[in-house]
Formats: C-alpha cells, sequence, structure tokens
C-alpha cells in the first residue's frame, strides 16, 4: 500500500455532549442501556486504523435517491432538494475519503421496510438509500426529496420530525458515528423525545441543516447545507512509537 | 489575546433507529438494484490467508430479549497481525482479507454470522502484545451512541493481555471471550444490560 501514514490517537469522546445510554423518555432506551460506566481504555491499532471506501465501489446513482430506485426514470415524489456540506474533524479540518451513508422515509414519512407500520403509503420509485465519499476536502452532496414527519410507537403522540439519517466512517474504527440531520425552522424538532436525547440546546443546533437559497437550483430543487464533525486526532509525534516503527 | 484553538465538537450521536439496514444493508432489507452488494458482507476470499473461523453471535437487551434490529460492526487484523489500513505501518496486510465486515441480525432471532479468519496479535502501544482480539461497534433502536467492545477467544492466552489485565473488575472479563461452539465457529453473545452485561469501552 503506498502513501501510508501512522495514524495519532483520538481526542477524548465527550461523553456528555453526546446523549446519555439511559434516556427514559426514549422508551426504547430503558432497556438497552448499559447499566455499568464505559471503560477507558488507551487506544491501540485497533481502534486508530480503519478501512479504506474506494471512488470505485459507488455507481453513477449512488448520491441520487431520486433516480437510484426509480424503474424507469421516474423522479421519487416530493420536495426536491439537494443536501451538501463538509466532514470535518474536531481540528477543523476536512476528511477525505470518509464514507457517507444516508436514508429517510419517503414525502409520505414512510420507509421501504417490512416493519415498517404507518399508513402513509410507499413511493414505488423511491428506495430511501443512498452514499457518498468525501472529496479531498472532506466535502460530499446527495440528491433527494425532502422526508415526511411520521409518528412512532412511544407514548401515544408522538411525532418524528423530517429528518435524514447519516453513518459516516472516517478513518478509524473509533472515529464511527451514526447521527440525524434536521430540517431549520421546523417546530417538531423541539417536541421528539430522541432529540431530546441530545443534551444541550447548543447540541442539538449542530444537526439542524441551513437553507441555503444563494445555492438553491432555480426552478429545480432547494438547498440544505449540513456540516458533520468526527473526532479529532493528535499529531502523532506526540504518541508513543508503536513497536517496530 | 490568547491564541484561540478553533476546535469543532463531534456532532452528537442519534440512534441508528429500527430501518438502519435501508442505509446500510439495503439488499439485506430487500431493497435490491441499488447497490450491487451490502458493503462489509465478504471480508475473505479464496485467496485470504489464515485459519477460517466464523463468528457468530446475538445482541441481548436487559431483560434477555434479542434485539432484531441490530446492526454489528467489526474491524479486526490480518492472520499476521496486520490492518488493511492506511495508517498500518509495520508491513503490508493481507490485501485478500478487508478487516473489516457488517452484518445486520436476523429479523427472526437476531442472529448475526461473520465468515473470517482469525486474526493475528497486534501490539499495545508500550510494545507488548496484545491477545488476539476482533473490535466491535453495535447500534440499534434505543442505542443513542454505538457500543464498543472487542472479542477475544477462548483458545488463546489472554493471560497477559494489556487491556483485559487493566480491567478492575476481573469477574467480567468473561464478556469479552467468545465460546467455543466447535473448532472453526466462535458464539460471541452481547448483553447490553443486567446479569453478565458486557463490558463497553471508551477509547
Ligand atoms: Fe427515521
Amino acid at each position: 500500500m503506498s502513501n501510508r501514514k501512522p495514524a495519532g490517537g483520538f481526542f477524548m469522546r465527550d461523553t456528555a455532549w453526546h446523549p446519555p445510554a439511559l434516556t427514559p423518555q426514549y422508551k426504547t432506551s430503558v432497556a438497552r442501556s448499559p447499566s455499568r460506566a464505559l471503560l477507558s481504555m488507551p487506544q491501540t491499532m485497533s481502534e486508530v486504523t480503519g478501512p479504506v471506501f474506494g471512488h470505485n465501489i459507488l455507481g453513477d446513482l449512488d448520491n441520487d435517491l431520486i433516480l437510484n430506485y426509480s424503474q424507469d426514470g421516474t423522479s421519487a415524489i416530493g420536495p426536491r432538494i439537494i443536501v451538501y456540506g463538509r466532514v470535518v474533524d474536531e481540528n477543523g479540518r476536512g476528511v477525505p475519503g470518509a464514507l457517507v451513508e444516508v436514508w429517510q422515509a419517503n414525502a409520505g414519512g414512510h420507509y421501504r421496510h417490512a416493519k415498517e407500520g404507518y399508513i402513509a403509503p410507499l413511493d414505488p420509485n423511491f428506495g430511501g438509500c443512498g452514499r457518498v465519499i468525501t472529496d479531498d476536502d472532506g466535502g460530499y452532496e446527495f440528491r433527494t426529496i425532502q422526508p415526511g414527519p411520521y409518528p412512532w410507537p412511544n407514548r401515544v403522540n408522538d411525532w418524528r420530525p423530517a429528518h435524514i439519517h447519516f453513518s459516516i466512517f472516517g478513518d478509524g474504527f473509533a472515529q464511527r458515528l451514526i447521527t440525524q440531520m434536521y430540517f431549520e425552522g421546523d417546530p417538531m424538532i423541539w417536541q421528539c423525545p430522541i432529540v431530546d436525547t441530545v443534551p444541550s440546546r447548543e447540541g442539538i443546533e449542530t444537526l439542524v441543516a441551513t437553507l441555503d437559497m444563494a445555492a438553491t437550483l432555480p426552478m429545480d430543487a432547494r438547498v440544505y447545507k449540513f456540516d458533520i464533525v468526527l473526532r479529532g486526532r493528535r499529531a502523532t509525534i506526540f504518541e508513543n512509537r508503536m513497536e517496530g516503527t | 489575546m490568547m491564541i484561540p484553538l478553533n476546535r469543532r465538537r463531534e456532532s452528537p450521536s442519534q440512534t441508528a433507529g429500527p430501518y438502519v439496514h435501508i442505509g446500510c444493508v439495503p439488499n439485506f432489507c430487500g431493497i435490491e438494484g441499488v447497490y450491487p452488494h451490502d458493503l462489509g458482507d465478504t471480508m475473505v476470499n479464496d485467496q485470504t490467508k489464515g485459519e477460517r473461523i466464523t463468528v457468530t453471535g446475538t445482541t441481548f437487551d436487559g431483560t434477555g430479549t434479542p434485539l432484531k434490529d441490530a446492526m454489528v460492526e467489526i474491524w479486526q487484523a490480518d492472520a499476521a497481525g496486520l490492518y488493511n489500513s492506511p495508517s498500518e505501518i509495520r508491513g503490508t496486510a493481507d490485501t485478500n482479507f478487508t478487516g473489516w465486515g457488517r452484518k445486520a441480525g436476523d429479523y427472526a432471532t437476531g442472529e448475526w454470522n461473520f465468515e473470517t479468519v482469525k486474526p493475528g496479535a497486534v501490539p499495545f502501544p508500550d510494545g507488548r502484545m496484545q491477545a488476539p482480539h476482533i473490535s466491535f461497534w453495535i447500534v440499534a433502536r434505543g442505542i443513542n451512541l454505538g457500543l464498543q467492545t472487542r472479542m477475544y477467544f477462548p483458545d488463546e492466552d489472554n493471560s497477559t493481555d494489556p487491556v483485559l489485565t487493566r480491567i478492575e473488575h476481573q469477574n467480567r472479563v468473561p464478556t469479552l471471550v467468545a465460546e467455543q461452539v466447535d473448532a472453526s465457529t466462535y458464539r460471541f453473545n452481547i448483553r447490553l444490560q443486567g446479569e453478565g452485561e458486557t463490558i463497553f469501552f471508551d477509547f
């Protein structure tokens, strides 16, 4: 493998900034939250390394959810949007080559999934998945339809605000992150028990994409900007040298 | 005036929810034709070096009920103890082994399976060798921040492993050691809560 370089350890994860494991307002967490403290351990090669996903795994329509499941070039139904942004680390540096996978409900708030129970209909031309690999600067973009809000079984009348799920794979296994993107101005963000698992309003606001009217395509698609921050790395010069280096 | 660090804060985690399959293993959940196959579904090929093994397991909640919506990812060294990663500087890993796998639990039973090879040993930062292990990351509905753990092997010497020996509550160490099912199959059940709760790490 060419261009090898040693990886520094990740910054300590600020667990007070993330949702705690036990969040009773989100009922499913009650039986699925570890009751013991996480055990803190030094990072090793097993945590600081990670696989590489080459751009060659991508198909032409992987980042186009409007067309990637449609049967005969028919567009998925719903408000057309483009989501773009950068994957950066806590040092503010772009993370190139990061794998960004997204999934979402259709414009009616219905997921294409065997366990979906909401009465809103399926859209035959919408699958709901997309993926993209960040460029040299950490940039990414994909095109989709704006998902609808949907009710979910928690308390008797809980609804999820419109959202897109994001899975991000940076360059180390301990950097792995799953989160959700919300839409600027949606009043339902502030009534959702899952959003509310994030401890601070400031933290929640980092998950809200901004409408970028200047970038919006006239007569075509509105544009939302959403940046994602992954754990930063220390400079390798500060690290203990690994055996054999 | 002090020099500002201009640090940013990691994006807060949110649960993967019940439909993580759609985004991460769409073929598994019946969304076919978008991607040719699900990423991480195959770790080995005919040329992969090392001892072939199957790692299987089920994730249980605090009531002992299997999670039927969990997704598990693993990351491990090849048979020689090298990672297939650009930051592996000790040598070149087996190019026929990805080192990374991703599986969803079966809808009916919650069980997942990885076809892989037994990993070689990898050093701790101070140069001591760690016992062979596989890193795990588990997400599901109700898990607010993906859980990190490790699986060790019952047929290896784990007695001097630098991580396992640092654990204060030694009676919990067996939660990190798989059961041997047969010569090439290991079972690693993950218990999120309660009796036998798996050790989860904050690396
Ligand atoms: Fe959702």
